[in-house]
């Protein structure tokens, strides 16, 4: 088994943070070794983030993703530039918020509306998208069985200080619910 | 924590998910090293960062210095007083360090330098992978020298990497440069940090001539090693960039010039076996073998193993000593190969190093890359095939 996943938004939203905390799940709670890297420099400051992870049950070698498996996207700039590496048979995940799709044969796409359930969640002004990586991997756990809701329950407690535990749980469980009913599929 | 899978690293100690740069301080810390001081520089950033943090916990010192002169000079003093001691920087902070390293080759002083390449030259490519400081690593200070340099492609190797570069240089009371690169110092996977003891470290040798005796710094021993003490403790000594006597006072006398220098050079040269560390995958029967170091024999190892897959005999050579090369490996590994090529980030260094030692240089080919992406092992498959004649 391998999978490579390819987690892109913008610079804020924590999409690096979100690829980091999957791989510690899938190393720490699966038993599965995980490479990850991400883009630095000055894109991803403010402009477009990424961050690469590949999960596998054998060694790693090449730590870069060319082509991912899955592909997560949370801007219209990620989409415009990634979802054209996405293997064959491979999915496409995507906030209708954020990305407006264009026609892909040769991959599955998913819209999941991460940002209207993370910002019901948190209240208030309406404005907040804090969690909103953490609902990602959320639904992630139940749409790609590689690292299991339990395993990131545990590394979001390992990961996070206590202060930010609560909110972070919430939006990973609010994240799970989610994609039993509010998932749409092309 | 205990790892539960197959492929996680597995023995005792505690499992982690690192990136390279963390692991060099870990390693650091593990191998007695209790002095860092350094000018952060991206992509070795995460070293001073997480050292910041570890030292003070192990009653060790950490200091952020105003440049990279006053960093790996004050390595050497601190090293001289008795601390093993470390700096980390990338391309540009090395190129300042390079009047220090040689002053540090002259008095034969101990420590650690890390540096994580970028792309260059000048600042170049702060966060993009390279490989092009292996002949700065070699010749960057001025005047004949020898030099030791490390590298590692895995974390877990890069544990060990550290520690032996500590070893090293208490063993000769040398510097010693570990090279890794953007991807390998900014990558995370996973580690086992071994428990205490798992390891031997070296310590540091010490005179045993008592106070107030006349001791000789610079006087080696029958094996070649040079006792220290501590400099401002039991024995008044000098230490100087000039050529030096055994009390290390200046001299051009031209014998003890043609001694030390001499010396210097054969302290590591002539030791070549014990310092050459490599891995080695199908040496036994490749075709076609590969000569790879860091973050690029990722790419070697992965494009080997997909090969061999379809049932091409290719080798791998992985070095993990770079200086001082080691060519009688190579030139013997490589005998019964068809073609040898060298994978590396950069305009081809070691390639050069590899036609010196191999019996025949017109087979040996470079595959490169130096666009500040990492080579991918389909870049290395489409030069083989150039090469066998078969097209892209």
């Amino acid at each position: 088994m391998i999978q490579r996943f390819l987690f892109s938004g913008t610079g804020g939203q924590g999409v690096i943070t979100a690829a980091l905390v999957f791989a510690e799940a899938a190393v720490f709670g699966e038993g599965l070794n995980a490479v990850q890297t991400q883009v630095y420099g000055p894109e991803a400051r403010g402009g477009s983030a990424r961050s690469d992870v590949i999960i596998a049950d054998r060694e790693i070698w090449f730590p870069k993703v060319l082509q991912p498996n899955v592909l997560i996207c949370l801007s219209q700039l990620a989409y415009d530039r990634f979802s054209p590496l996405v293997r064959p048979g491979g999915v496409t995940i995507t906030d209708p918020f954020y990305v407006t799709r264009w026609q892909h044969a040769t991959s599955r796409a998913l819209e999941i509306p991460l940002h209207e359930t993370i910002v019901a969640l948190n209240g208030g002004d309406g404005l907040s998208i804090q969690g909103i990586n953490m609902c990602l991997l959320g639904a992630l756990s139940r749409l790609i069985p590689v690292v299991s809701p339990e395993s990131l329950h545990n590394a979001v407690e390992r990961r996070f200080p206590a202060r930010h535990r609560e909110r972070n749980l919430q939006a990973l469980e609010a994240g799970t619910t989610l994609v039993r009913e509010r998932v749409t599929t092309f | 924590m205990t790892p539960t899978g197959t492929v996680t690293p597995t023995g005792t100690g505690t499992l982690h998910f690192l990136q390279g740069n963390e692991v060099c301080a870990e390693a650091a810390v593990y191998a007695g090293m209790r002095f860092y001081a350094g000018y952060p520089i991206t992509p070795s950033t995460e070293i001073a960062e997480r050292l910041a943090w570890r030292l003070p916990q192990v009653g060790g010192t950490c200091i952020q210095m105003e440049d990279e002169i006053g960093s790996l000079c004050s390595v050497i003093g601190a090293s001289l007083t008795g601390l093993k001691g470390m700096t980390a920087t990338s391309g540009p902070g090395y190129s300042l360090m390079q009047e220090a390293v040689g002053y540090a080759i002259m008095a034969e002083v101990p420590l650690v330098i890390v540096d994580v390449q970028r792309g260059g030259p000048s600042t170049g490519l702060p966060t993009h992978a390279s490989q092009g400081d292996v002949m700065q690593v070699r010749w960057g200070t001025h005047g004949d020298h020898a030099i030791v340099c490390l590298s590692a492609s895995t974390h877990q190797d890069l544990f060990e990497i550290m520690i032996r570069a500590f070893n090293v240089s208490e063993t000769f009371r040398t510097p010693v440069v570990v090279l890794i690169d953007e991807i390998v110092g900014h990558m995370r996977e996973p580690v086992r940090i071994p428990d205490a003891g798992e390891f031997e470290l070296t310590e540091r040798l010490l005179t045993s001539v008592p106070r107030d005796v006349d001791y000789h710094p610079y006087f080696p021993r029958e094996d070649g090693r040079l006792p220290m003490s501590h400099f401002g403790g039991e024995h008044r000594y000098n230490v100087t960039g000039l050529y030096h006597d055994m009390w290390g006072f200046p001299s051009d006398d031209p014998r003890v010039t043609n001694d030390l220098i001499h010396h210097l050079m054969n302290k590591l040269e002539n030791r070549k076996r014990d310092l050459t560390f490599t891995k080695e995958w199908y040496t036994d029967d490749a075709e076609i073998m590969l000569i790879s170091y860091g973050a690029s024999a990722r790419s070697a190892r992965h494009i080997m193993e997909d090969r061999r897959a379809v049932g091409m005999r290719m080798g791998l050579i992985e070095l993990q000593t770079l200086w001082p090369f080691p060519g009688e490996l190579v030139r013997e590994r490589c005998r019964q190969a068809n073609y040898v090529v060298v994978v590396e980030m950069n305009m081809g260094q070691i390639v050069h190093e590899v036609k010196t030692a191999v019996d025949r240089p017109e087979r040996v080919f470079l595959a490169n890359r130096v666009d500040g992406e990492m080579i991918t092992p389909v870049d290395i498959k489409h030069l083989v095939r150039v090469i066998q004649g078969k097209g892209i």
